[in-house]
């Protein structure tokens, strides 16, 4: 890459700051149409003039390298500026292009004589790597977003309900693997203390595949639950996962396991008014 | 056991690399196991030896190559399902077969539980890999 001489920068820093309102709200403009009044044209004229002055401080502190030293208060505002529009839901392009319309701005006016259109280029280089900058911070803001969502999702889909006084359900509903194990034990332990409760009832009813995986994370959700002193009970296991269960040679050991939810429930209730009963007597 | 890759339909493959393709796998043999009309029980069983072959395939053999399809043998329908990787290998068929038995932290079910788990069983296994293949027959 050829090195930018002094007079090179020299001519871009004159020019841009002799022109700087007209370009700057030329870019505005130019941004503007493109985004098509997605975004109000003072929240741009102020976002682009602040990006416009950090771009000159760099060009005039000597580089025309976006990804040098000079250019980390732009790096920095870009990465801001991409992060706002992936999150407002505008398209890696129109991102991208925020940064390339100054080049259509700055064109006209540079490439009057060959001195002008030697710069243009090296101007022109720079913006084209600040815009793939802004393509890579919109990708990273894009990809968290998905994997938070990914994680709400998650969330929502391990539900821990309080059934009734005392009894906590867990109603499991698709495949039970090591991260959505995670979160159902932190859910049931929570919902556990939360509600004061000492019985839990885990349904299966909506896993359809019950393997050596899924069953070594229900007994450790089990566990879990025990070592805070719940009882805890697996319902919802339909006959066919009942001989499938038997035939891997899986036992869930002293873990009470009961066909329907409103039985595992029925039962659950009994003993928790039995244990307020045995309370109550131990106090008399 | 017969060598059921050269009969029946052409297979359906998928390549298993990850977690995610364990799913898949299992959603492949399900879908089989319906339109061959084999009953609940025997769907449910064939989709979770799968299961276990495909985790084993996976977590053990660094992933491989499922192939899935409808067998013919003497008037009745089946579904084949053949997992294939180029793992380490088992060095001892016998004790990775024994109830309870596992290199690591499983229950050490998948493979003998499989077994139980359909109508026929082959297993190979070497240095450049292992093959295990099963059948589940409908009625
Ligand atoms: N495809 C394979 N390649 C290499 N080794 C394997 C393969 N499949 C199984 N094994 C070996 O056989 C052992 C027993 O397998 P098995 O599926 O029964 O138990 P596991 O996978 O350890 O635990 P889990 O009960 O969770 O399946 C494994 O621990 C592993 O050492
Ligand atoms: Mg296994």
């Amino acid at each position: 890459m050829p090195v930018a001489t002094d007079s090179n920068t020299q001519r871009l820093v004159e020019t841009l700051t002799a022109r700087r309102d007209v370009f700057v709200g030329q870019w505005a403009d130019t941004v503007g149409e493109a985004l098509q009044g997605r975004l109000s044209a003072a929240e741009l004229g102020r976002e682009l003039g602040e990006l416009y002055e950090a771009v000159l401080q760099g060009l005039a502190s000597g580089g025309l390298s976006g990804r040098g030293e000079a250019f980390g208060e732009v790096r920095s505002l870009l990465i801001e500026l991409s992060r706002n529009r992936a999150r407002q839901g505008f398209t890696p392009t129109e991102t991208a292009r925020s940064v390339f319309a100054l080049k259509e701005v700055l064109e006209p006016s540079l490439t009057g004589d060959a001195e002008g259109a030697r710069v243009y280029l090296q101007l022109a280089r720079l913006l084209d790597d600040l815009g793939l900058l802004t393509a890579e911070a919109y990708v990273r803001t894009r990809e968290e977003i998905i994997s938070s969502q990914a994680e709400q999702l998650l969330e929502l889909s391990t539900p821990v309900v309080k059934l009734w006084d005392g009894v906590v359900g867990v109603p499991l509903v698709g495949t039970l693997d090591s991260a959505r194990t995670q979160v159902v034990m932190e859910k049931l332990l929570q919902t556990l203390v939360d509600s004061d409760s000492t019985h839990a009832i885990i349904d299966i009813t909506g896993v359809p595949t019950v393997d050596t995986q899924v069953a070594q994370h229900l007994l450790k959700t089990v566990l879990a639950a025990r070592m805070m002193g719940a009882q805890c009970t697996i319902s919802g296991i339909r006959p066919q996962i009942a001989q499938t269960i038997v035939a891997l040679g899986i036992e869930f050991g002293d873990v009470p396991t009961i066909a329907s939810l409103s039985d595992a429930l029925r039962q659950a209730v009994k003993e928790v008014a039995q244990e307020a009963d045995d309370d109550v007597r131990g106090l008399l | 056991m017969r060598d059921y890759a050269a009969t029946g339909a052409p297979p359906e493959s998928l390549s298993v690399g990850n977690s995610s393709d364990v799913v898949m796998a299992r959603q492949l043999v399900r879908t089989l196991a319906q339109r061959t009309g084999l009953s609940l029980v025997h769907q449910t069983k064939l989709v979770t030896a799968a299961s276990e072959l495909g985790r084993n395939m996976l977590i053990h053999g660094g992933g491989g190559i499922v192939r899935a399809a409808t067998v013919d043998d003497a008037g009745r329908t089946g579904v084949y399902v053949e997992f294939e990787d180029r793992g380490p290998g088992i060095a001892d068929i016998e004790l990775a077969l024994t109830d309870g038995w596992t290199s690591g932290d499983g229950m050490g079910l998948g493979l003998s539980g499989a077994r139980r788990l359909v109508d026929e069983f082959g297993i190979e296994s070497g240095p450049d890999g292992t093959t295990v293949r099963i059948v589940k027959w409908g009625r």
